[in-house]
């Protein structure tokens, strides 16, 4: 009776390390990457961000109608300049895979630009700037600046566009859709730190 | 036959409980070792926030959470794909608690989550833009382990289901080999840093009910090289 308590007592540790050694606590969620690959241009993924549904939160000074309802924007005249947006993200197959923030910034002090930072939880985060006017009107085209995880060991182009929907006989369209339009491509140096190999970014 | 079954199992609780313990324990676990920073003698700027969600511009998660989203109707981010992250936009301040810029903080479970490393981890990322003077972007990996063993179960276990106090801790441990977050530069006088911060949690009162009641947070951001300080950061140090 004695050897079977302490056989069990034995089992019930050498199973709880086991568990909480092997066991993975945490488990995202993944959708396959839709990726393809440009001749001479990297990685192209396409993101789309639906006008109004996937819109988060507006901030901005002064809005009639806040979004989500009860926003409440500072009311220190210096941040009259600054234009916040989050967003929900999605892959080309119309699959909600991330969330994004837009930050627009009107001042005398620093240049205009656009900044983007996406969050895709089971891949990483990136950061991008854009100029505030568009190359050719239509789109901005901004550069990575700082990625991580999958994203880290990357460097390339991001790019930004309105495009309005045209399908009139639809009524619960969307107004339309940002379409975020990444290009990237690996660096291979010393750079390319431990963590991004186990992590398996290469 | 009977009276052994009923002794492995009593055996394998037991067990199971002794190692819960030694985990729960594990005083290497329990290490909040001194930032880098703040022995440092760069030029260091020093953002703060409330880490209450109510304090917040827009807080965001599953809305399964016992720390409901902020304000009510925002939306939540129930999709499979985000539905363990977590998006809190705040207002950061200076030293001086004068509001400095916008924060967002995007927060996400990481699956190099080990317990019996002591690791409760998290992958987080700010986007961060101070107003006049420009942006940036933080990204770090916050060890949450000592967070959850001294202010959350022992709000669980109080009979009050809260918890009071004073508790300190640096929560980033990576990806900096000294336990520092990953700073790059935005635009304005931040555009081309490349530099390291740490962000350090100060509570002194959680709920079970509502999450964290007087919490704050703090960025402390190495800008050396990059940034000449004004007068008024010289004056905050």
């Amino acid at each position: 009776m004695l050897k079977t308590l302490i056989f069990g007592f034995l089992v019930g540790i050498v199973g709880t390390v086991a568990a909480a050694y092997y066991v993975p606590v945490v488990d995202q969620y993944r959708e396959s990457s839709v990726i393809s690959v440009s001749p001479n241009g990297g990685n192209t993924e396409l993101f789309h961000i639906n006008i109004p549904t996937d819109r988060i939160m507006i901030g901005a000074p002064k809005q009639a109608e806040p979004l989500p309802p009860g926003l409440q924007w500072p009311v220190e005249e210096r941040f009259d300049g600054v234009r916040v947006e989050l967003f929900k993200v999605r892959n080309a197959r119309e699959i909600v895979i991330g969330v994004a923030s837009r930050m627009v910034a009107d001042s005398d002090q620093i240049e205009d630009s656009v900044e983007w930072a996406f969050h895709i939880p089971a891949r990483g985060t990136f950061y991008a700037v854009m100029p505030a006017q568009p190359a050719d009107g239509v789109r901005r085209v901004g550069a990575l600046r700082a990625g991580t995880r999958e994203f880290r060991p990357m460097q390339g182009v991001v790019s930004e566009r309105w495009v309005p929907n045209t399908d009139d006989d639809d009524v619960d369209a969307p107004d339309g859709h940002i379409e975020i339009v990444t290009s990237f491509v690996g660096t291979f140096s010393d750079d390319i730190t431990e963590s991004a190999l186990a992590e398996g970014a290469l | 036959m009977i009276k052994y079954v009923a002794g492995l199992l009593l055996g394998i609780a037991l067990g199971v409980l002794v190692a819960a313990a030694l985990l729960y324990f594990n005083p290497l676990a329990a290490r909040n070792p001194l930032s880098p920073l703040s022995v440092s003698k760069n030029n260091i700027l020093s953002l703060g926030y409330s880490g209450v969600p109510t304090d917040s511009i827009v807080y965001t998660n599953n809305g399964e959470s016992r720390v409901q989203p902020h304000p009510e109707k925002v939306r939540e981010l129930w999709e499979a794909p985000i539905r363990r992250s977590e998006v809190l936009l705040t207002v950061l301040t200076d030293s001086r608690n004068n509001p400095a810029g916008i924060g967002i903080k995007f927060s996400s479970e990481s699956e190099r989550t080990r317990l019996i490393n002591g690791e409760a981890l998290v992958d987080s990322a700010w986007h961060i833009h101070l107003v006049e003077r420009g942006s940036l972007f933080v990204e770090q990996t916050e060890n949450y382990w000592n967070f959850l063993r001294k202010i959350v179960l022992p709000a669980y276990w109080s009979s009050a289901n809260h918890w009071k106090g004073v508790w300190n801790g640096n929560m980033t441990v990576g990806p900096g080999a000294l336990g520092t977050a990953a700073v790059t530069g935005g635009t304005g006088e931040f555009a081309g840093l490349v530099s390291e911060a740490v962000e350090a949690i100060n509570a002194s009162a959680y709920s079970v009910a509502q999450g964290p009641v007087a919490m704050e947070g703090r960025l402390i951001i190495d800008v050396t090289g990059n940034v000449e300080l004004t007068s008024r950061d010289v004056a905050e140090r």
